[in-house]
């Protein structure tokens, strides 16, 4: 099988299979379960096929092009020591997926549960099979994630949903870490590929970023492989279903910080920072671990504080300069996730046919269940160390390295060999705690259910993992040792040292210091059995409980801090945010032109036309009034803003812009009517009899205003100046200039930009009208106005009366006054629509298009609106908006995807002129039809808006109730 | 003719600025609608000001800068103008709901304590 296809399968398995396993119906325990063990055992066979190639030191490569141009890769890459972890992944999956089976209950939702732990699977491998550091980052996150979701799998319990939160906190900010330390190692090295990673030991640690990425690496492995003092989350995982504890929490998830550093061990390893910093953690969790684990009375409390402590010791043999300590770190990885694995399968059958794990009320189970007594006291065994198991020979390795170790300080080299002992001594500790604790004594009274045998199939994985723990114990050079130097050679290379494994090696000091250990640890059991039961955590480090101490952090963080500095520093008020908004942006161009130099530009100003200078004076006027008008006459404010917009549009058309004249002037017109309309619904100006000139506060604050406004005035109308007198960069216009006819077949370059070259802006920006439309119409829905706002106004009330008084009929419209305007409107009607159509189709050659016809149309229209009245005009045009701005947004996105039709890009256009009968030469260009599109979209979006604005006036309205009482007490 | 330009931009900015930082939402709404004339004509004004220019090209010839006015800024403040407007129309019937739902046109929905 070829390389790419085995790595891909590896990996994608699993989460095709996830997939597959979440679309299962509820209840489809067997059929779930059969599917995760199939894809394990698959893996399993897959992982096998390569050992051919590993175990001659080859490397198996896939390599699929990602970001190239980056230098990012996907790369899957399998050299022995991934190889031994993707066969624990695989064959250790299998197992739990075989035990899970018989312990999920059928009433979870079962499927849900292999789809994680399937999705968890692929992750996990694509953790130890990635061939690049940001790939391995990705999928280290993945296995944080999933592993949230396994540990909250039973989210209606409080322990799980705070245990899961608790890990994702604590392992993705960990992983978020690695990632920064990763994006350094890549800097440093230049490579993200893992290839050229571990081929650049030397200018790594030489690298002055080497200390900041060792750091962060360091801090991503920790916090995965629970270690001191981030290790207080494994514990609170043990709210997970116990199959997700035995795969997760014991042989992969948190082995993945422990593969990591071992991973990088060749290029970031060997220097004193390493040591003092992963050695350092392990040597604290290896104790602490272990002290903790004594105490607890929950079986699965008890496996996780010793795991804690496990990895501990693989940390502080990763930590310690010596290329034995690796050799000694991987074989306790494997020997670890045997025993630790079967172990925690042993307290999950315990749970599951006792009802409970607490030490204190189960005793004597070693009667109702012998097999299982048997087997976890093997595998208990094995864990603290006792010859003839597997764990003891790796702990006689640790043993030897303790007393051999180099590391910086002295003292801490004389201690280590105590601390080993110590360390194994607490673990002999808790073993037997387990074993006694669980399996002797009386038989035990008011469990909550009968204790027998669980089902066979269930037993199967524990002894297959037992059995592994008595082969390796046994023999261990026959079994794993051919597989261990192919996964040490992998990370070492040449200079792996010589080791022997072998169960006796003669009598010498790791065999007294076992034996001592052990003696140690049994009399330790013997001292502190009868007060144990009694204790609720362990004595003296009871106040250093990392939960209480996370969550006390996480409380500041989140609640406290974040209080306090809203109150510092936020506002809910609206012109104070606008005010530093303003004063930013005064700051950084007066910034800017202070440190680049400011002045005029190499034009010289062309001479002022007395014209232009006279509607800029009449221009200024309006805006000064309008500015000054807004607040006490808001007609007359807005009648000056119209005043502002045309002489703007004479601006543009002054200075060769017809299609912007064009565009504004009918723009302006549906503002201002839209703004009309609007303002039927502001409240009246009150004001307050006897008030004076205003506040001291007030008027200082309107001079720090009028200062602002003069200051970003003068600083625009510098900048302009000084932009206008420089010669414009040419590069732009020139192509588009260059293109607009020969290429885009109109002779109208803005038309041509918008509808052709810059096409998809075009697009975007019609959607995000038709959006806002959609918006101002489903808020104008339920629209409540203000209580005084809701009666009919003064003038309208007078017109009705004098209607009525007249013989008018009730309302009495604008037609019955104003009859020429009237009966002219109806007439321009047709007019303005053929001037439309006329804009619309000559837009790709002359100032036109379809902004400025839709916006005629929607003037046509809104003008019958003004002179008939809303009743009169909908009962003879039936308008529908929606339907327009639809059409118009399938119009233009279709034309754009048309090209694909033609094997195009999307929003490729053509163009050819076509002859029409009477009409004559017309362009008939694809970006016509785009044009069409936006003709109507402008039309139905611009109606929508006016015509649910209009509507406010003629409904009937009931004023916001929640104000209505409120403001009774206001007014 | 740049000076007087130049002029009005910083005239529309301030009377537009001036208006932003009042306190009722009438005000802010004439305000961004001067501050968006302003925003347009400095956008426009980055093509070059030139009178006379041709805006058409002749059919079939390839134009150039010399006797065409950039077509870029005009193009780009073409868009602002449709967006302003759509924007403008958002802003008005926002204000006017909460205005509806707390009895006040203050920006904050509040008035201020005196």
């Amino acid at each position: 099988m070829p390389d790419a296809v085995l790595l891909l399968a590896l990996v994608g398995l699993p989460f095709a299979a996830a997939i597959t396993a979440g679309l299962l119906p509820i209840g489809a325990r067997d059929l779930a379960s059969g599917l995760a063990g199939a894809v394990a055992l698959i893996g399993l066979a897959l992982v096998w096929t390569a050992y051919p190639t590993v175990s001659e030191g080859g490397v198996l490569r896939a390599e699929l092009a990602w970001m190239p141009g980056l230098g990012l890769n996907l790369v899957l890459r399998m050299d022995g020591f991934a190889w031994l972890f993707a066969g624990m992944v695989s064959g250790i999956g299998a197992l739990v997926v075989l035990y899970a089976r018989y312990y999920m209950s059928a009433d979870d939702p079962v499927p849900r549960f292999f789809a994680f732990l399937l999705a968890f699977m692929g992750s996990m491998t694509g953790v130890v099979i990635s061939g690049n550091l940001i790939q391995l980052a990705f999928f280290w996150e993945l296995t944080s994630l999933f592993s949230f979701l396994l540990i909250g799998y039973w989210h209606h319990t409080a322990a799980a949903r705070d245990g899961a939160r608790m890990a994702l906190t604590v392992t993705a900010a960990g992983g978020l870490a690695l990632f920064g330390g990763i994006l350094v190692l890549g800097h440093i090295v230049g490579s993200y590929d893992l290839d050229i990673v571990l081929a650049a030991g030397d200018r790594i640690r030489e690298h002055p970023l080497y200390l900041p990425a060792l750091l962060l690496v360091v801090l991503g492995a920790l916090t995965k492989s629970a270690q001191f003092p981030f290790h207080f989350w494994l514990p609170h995982a043990m709210a997970a279903p116990t199959p997700v504890s035995a795969y997760l929490h014991s042989a992969t998830l948190v082995k993945a910080g422990v593969f990591l550093l071992a991973r990088l061990w060749p290029v970031m390893a060997g220097t004193d920072a390493w040591t003092w910093t992963v050695g350092l953690a392990g040597l604290i969790t290896l104790l602490i671990g272990a002290y903790i684990a004594i105490f607890q009375n929950d079986l699965k409390g008890l496996l996780a504080y010793s795991t804690i402590s496990h990895l501990g010791l693989i940390t502080l043999l990763l930590g310690l300069k010596s290329e034995l300590a690796l050799v000694a770190a991987v074989f306790h990885i494997i020997n670890h996730a045997a025993f630790k694995c079967s172990l925690f399968m042993a307290a999950g059958i315990i749970d599951h046919e006792t009802g409970t794990r607490d030490i204190r009320r189960l005793s004597g189970l070693n009667q109702t269940m012998p097999f299982t007594a048997r087997l976890a006291m093997v595998a208990a065994a094995a864990m603290a160390g006792v010859p003839l198991l597997n764990g003891f020979i790796s702990k006689e390795m640790f043993f030897a390295e303790a007393l051999s170790a180099t590391v910086p300080v002295s003292p801490l080299l004389n201690i280590l060999p105590l601390a080993a002992m110590l360390a194994s001594a607490f673990s002999v500790v808790y073993s037997l705690r387990f074993i006694h604790g669980a399996f002797f004594g009386p038989v035990p009274k008011d469990l909550p259910r009968t204790p027998h045998e669980p089902a066979s199939w269930m037993r199967f994985p524990v002894e297959i993992l037992v059995l592994t723990c008595i082969m390796v114990g046994l023999l261990p050079a026959a079994t794993v040792g051919p597989y261990l130097a192919v996964a040490v050679r992998s990370v070492l290379g040449d200079d792996v040292p010589y080791y022997s494994l072998a169960v006796w090696h003669g009598f010498n000091l790791p065999l007294l210091m076992s034996l001592i250990a052990l003696a140690g640890g049994v009399a330790i059991y013997l001292l502190l059995q009868r007060r144990l039961s009694g204790m609720e955590g362990p004595p003296l480090l009871r106040r250093l409980e990392g939960q209480r101490i996370f969550e006390r952090v996480m409380v500041f963080l989140s609640w406290r801090l974040a209080r306090r500095l809203e109150g510092v520093i936020g506002t809910r008020r609206l012109q104070p945010q606008l005010r530093l908004i303003v004063g930013i942006a005064i700051l950084a161009g007066a910034a800017t032109a202070w440190l680049r130099g400011f002045g005029p530009g190499n034009l010289l100003p062309s001479p002022v036309d007395p014209v232009l200078a006279l509607v800029w004076t009449v221009g200024a006027a309006c805006a000064l009034g309008a500015a000054w008008l807004a607040k006490f006459h808001r007609l007359a404010a807005l009648i000056l803003v119209g005043g502002v917009g045309l002489v703007v549009c004479v601006t543009f058309v002054w200075f060769s812009a017809p299609d912007l004249a064009l565009t504004q002037l009918t723009v302006e017109v549906v503002t201002t009517v839209l703004l009309l309309l609007g303002l039927r619904w502001l409240p009246k100006r009150v004001q307050i009899p006897g008030e004076r000139g205003p506040e001291v506060l007030t008027r200082t604050r309107r001079l720090r205003d009028l200062a602002l406004a003069i200051g970003s005035g003068a600083g625009l109308a510098a900048l302009s100046f000084a932009v206008m007198t420089r010669t414009p960069p040419e590069l732009l216009a020139q192509h588009f200039l260059e293109r607009a006819y020969t290429e885009g077949g109109g002779t109208n370059a803005v038309n041509v930009i918008l509808v052709d070259f810059r096409g998809f802006d075009t697009l975007g920006e019609i959607f995000v009208v038709a959006a806002v439309a959609l918006t101002t119409y489903a808020l104008l829905r339920r629209f409540r106005p203000a209580p005084d706002s809701v009666e009919l106004p003064e003038q309208q009330r007078d017109q009705a009366a004098e209607a009525a008084a007249a013989g008018h009929g009730e309302a009495g419209r604008v037609a019955d006054w104003l009859l020429v305007p009237f009966t002219l409107t109806r007439l321009l009607f047709p007019v303005m629509l053929i001037v439309a159509v006329f804009l619309l189709l000559r837009g790709h050659d002359l100032p036109g298009g379809g902004f400025s016809a839709g916006m005629v149309v929607a003037i046509a229209i809104i003008l019958q609106y003004m002179i008939g009245g809303t009743d009169w005009t909908e009962d003879r045009l039936r308008l529908r908006p929606q339907l327009w701005v639809g059409t118009g947004l399938l119009v233009a996105s279709g034309t754009g995807l048309a090209a694909w039709l033609f094997g195009r890009p999307f929003m490729t256009s053509y163009f050819a002129y076509a002859e029409l009968p009477v009409i004559g030469k017309v362009p008939t260009a694809s970006a016509l039809i785009f044009d069409i599109g936006v003709f109507a979209l402008v039309v139905g979006a611009t109606l929508l808006m006016l015509i649910a604005l209009a509507h406010q006036s003629v409904r009937g309205h009931r004023a916001s109730p929640r104000r209505a009482a409120a403001s009774a007490g206001d007014d | 003719m740049e000076l007087v330009v130049a002029i009005g931009i910083g005239v529309l900015t301030g009377s537009g600025v001036w208006l932003l930082l009042r306190p009722r939402t009438f005000q802010v709404i004439i305000g961004l609608a001067l501050l968006s004339y302003a925003a347009n004509l400095f956008i426009f004004s980055t093509g070059g000001l030139r009178s006379g220019a041709a805006a058409i090209l002749e059919p079939g010839e390839a134009g150039t800068l010399a006797r065409y006015t950039d077509p870029l800024p005009q193009a780009l403040v073409l868009t602002a103008i449709v967006i302003g407007f759509a924007t403008t129309a958002l802003l008005l019937v926002v204000l006017l709901a909460a205005r509806g739902l707390t009895g006040t046109d203050h920006v904050d929905g509040r008035e201020r304590e005196r």
